[in-house]
């Protein structure tokens, strides 16, 4: 009896990852805390500190707003046990032992994790059904909000990407991973524009600013859909999730 | 064609040297005890193997694919558990072994499963969650992963660590059951697994092979294998 030879493994392999990452956060009850989180603070900031039900206008941009401050809490939280747990159980040796390659890996831990926090996202959508009972949204721009959230959740998503790779503790992963989000929220709110006027000059100020998480979802609230903010967002979460699987393979 | 071939691998950390141009192999129905005291080299080796650690020089090749260049193709005809048996504590025995299946993408999955969980005599905790197991459980999970696609290629690190004496030997005897066809390496560093286990011995010391006989040439050295070991790697 010897094992027969096997086939080129084509993508099982892959969507066995993905299915057992994605089916990995509702494992815990964490995850239904994640989502409990994730929609109280997404409803509350929306009507009570942006006063989305005061504005009286059908339109979402006010509980957009604050998506970038959420996903640079929450992006962190979900991927925090991307490889850090890996690597705290002792797993990690096993995957890389296993006739799997380390980028097939890494993809379905990504695109499990986004996929988390799209359903994270999609538990929103009364708010927007709310908007349409109230008044006469333009659906279309809210279609592009909502893309453009999911696409800001991707960006925090390839950080927090890199912090789990390089620590086996999920504390420092999102510790880390969250500090790197929020200096990406803050840089476009102008609160260091002094400090940046100094070195880069008042003309460098509006550079920077471009690499704000708002900046970018801006357009996006507003019914645009701009090349430059989509870019933005997939190249930062692909940069995130290959500077990540480089770190583990390199180990 | 040897299923395991190990040509002058080295390894260093830093200033320490672990594995110094270790080179064998391992034919079909051989089972290598691999021996030495803690921190000899042992597991650095065998993550070399594996493919799991980068050799600093040297190459190795499982079922004549090489681990660094032909990886995926290697990984598939090898089954290796690492020391202390690590696995997904979340999940349960079963959820655990079918993922493992899925992930090879073996031709029937569930049937790979069902059989494993007999051979490793696991049924009754199948759907226990791996975390709540005791160690000799979770060892046996471990071994279970390993020989779930009959691999013809085994690499166990420390198996039987911290196994009762029943336990023990119950690896023992799946292992001699499995081993005609296969080509395994068992790390150990009980002495009496030797005798009881093995065909062949590598006695590594400071990173560097140190003997390399049959079982009856390393029993024949003397009756104390304690004093033959101290020896051996002094």
């Amino acid at each position: 009896m010897t094992s027969p030879a096997p086939a080129a493994p084509g993508l099982k392999p892959f969507a066995a990852m993905l299915r057992r990452e994605f089916a990995g956060y509702f494992r815990t009850p964490l995850a239904y805390v994640f989502l409990a989180v994730f929609n109280a603070f997404a409803v509350s900031l929306a009507f009570f500190v942006g006063g989305l039900y005061e504005s009286g206008v059908a339109s979402l941009d006010r509980f957009f707003l604050y998506h970038p401050w959420l996903w640079a809490f929450l992006a962190p939280a979900a991927g925090a046990r991307l490889w850090a747990e890996e690597r705290r159980q002792g797993t990690l040796e096993l995957l890389l032992t296993w006739p799997i390659t380390v980028w097939q890996a890494a993809l379905g831990k990504f695109l499990a994790a986004w996929l988390f926090l799209a359903c994270a996202l999609l538990m929103t959508l009364p708010v927007a059904f709310t908007v349409g009972w109230l008044g006469d949204p333009d659906w279309g721009v809210i279609l592009s909000g909502y893309a453009g959230s999911l696409l800001c959740a991707g960006a925090c998503l390839g950080i927090a990407a890199i912090a789990s790779a390089l620590t086996r503790s999920q504390v420092i992963a999102f510790v880390t991973g969250f500090l790197a989000c929020f200096l990406l929220v803050l840089v476009g709110y102008g609160v260091f524009d002094e400090l940046l006027a100094g070195a880069f000059g008042s003309a460098g100020i509006d550079e920077i600013r471009r690499l704000g998480l708002w900046r970018n979802l801006e357009p996006f609230t507003l019914g645009l859909i701009d090349a430059r903010p989509v870019a933005y967002f997939l190249s930062v979460a692909f940069a995130g999730l290959g500077l990540s699987t480089i770190i583990v393979e390199r180990r | 064609m040897p299923l395991i071939e190990a040509q002058h691998l080295s390894k260093s950390y830093g200033a320490l040297r672990a594995v110094r141009d270790v080179s064998f192999s391992v034919d079909r129905g051989e089972v290598v005890g691999f021996l030495g005291p803690n921190g000899a080299g042992k597991s650095t080796t065998m993550k070399m193997l594996t493919g799991h650690l980068r050799a600093d020089a040297g190459s190795a090749r499982i079922a004549g694919f090489d681990v660094a260049d032909e990886a995926v193709r290697a990984k598939q005809h090898l089954g290796y558990s690492p020391e202390g048996a690590p696995a997904y504590g979340e999940m349960t025995v079963r959820e655990f072994l079918r993922f493992a299946a899925d992930l090879r993408g073996l031709a029937d999955p569930a049937e790979s499963v069902r059989r494993t969980l007999a051979l490793c005599r696991l049924e009754e905790v199948a759907a226990q969650g791996i975390d709540t197991l005791s160690k000799g459980y979770r060892m046996r999970v471990g071994f279970a992963q390993a020989v779930l696609h009959d691999p013809e290629v085994l690499i166990l690190d420390e198996p039987t660590d911290g196994l009762d004496p029943n336990q023990k030997h119950e690896v023992r005897r799946i292992l001699k059951e499995m081993a005609a066809t296969k080509a395994v390496i068992v790390s150990t560093h009980i002495l009496e697994e030797v005798g009881e286990l093995c065909t062949r011995v590598i006695v590594i010391a400071k990173g560097e092979v140190r003997c390399d006989e049959s079982r009856e040439k390393f029993l024949a050295r003397g009756a104390d294998l304690n004093a033959v070991f101290r020896q051996l790697t002094a």
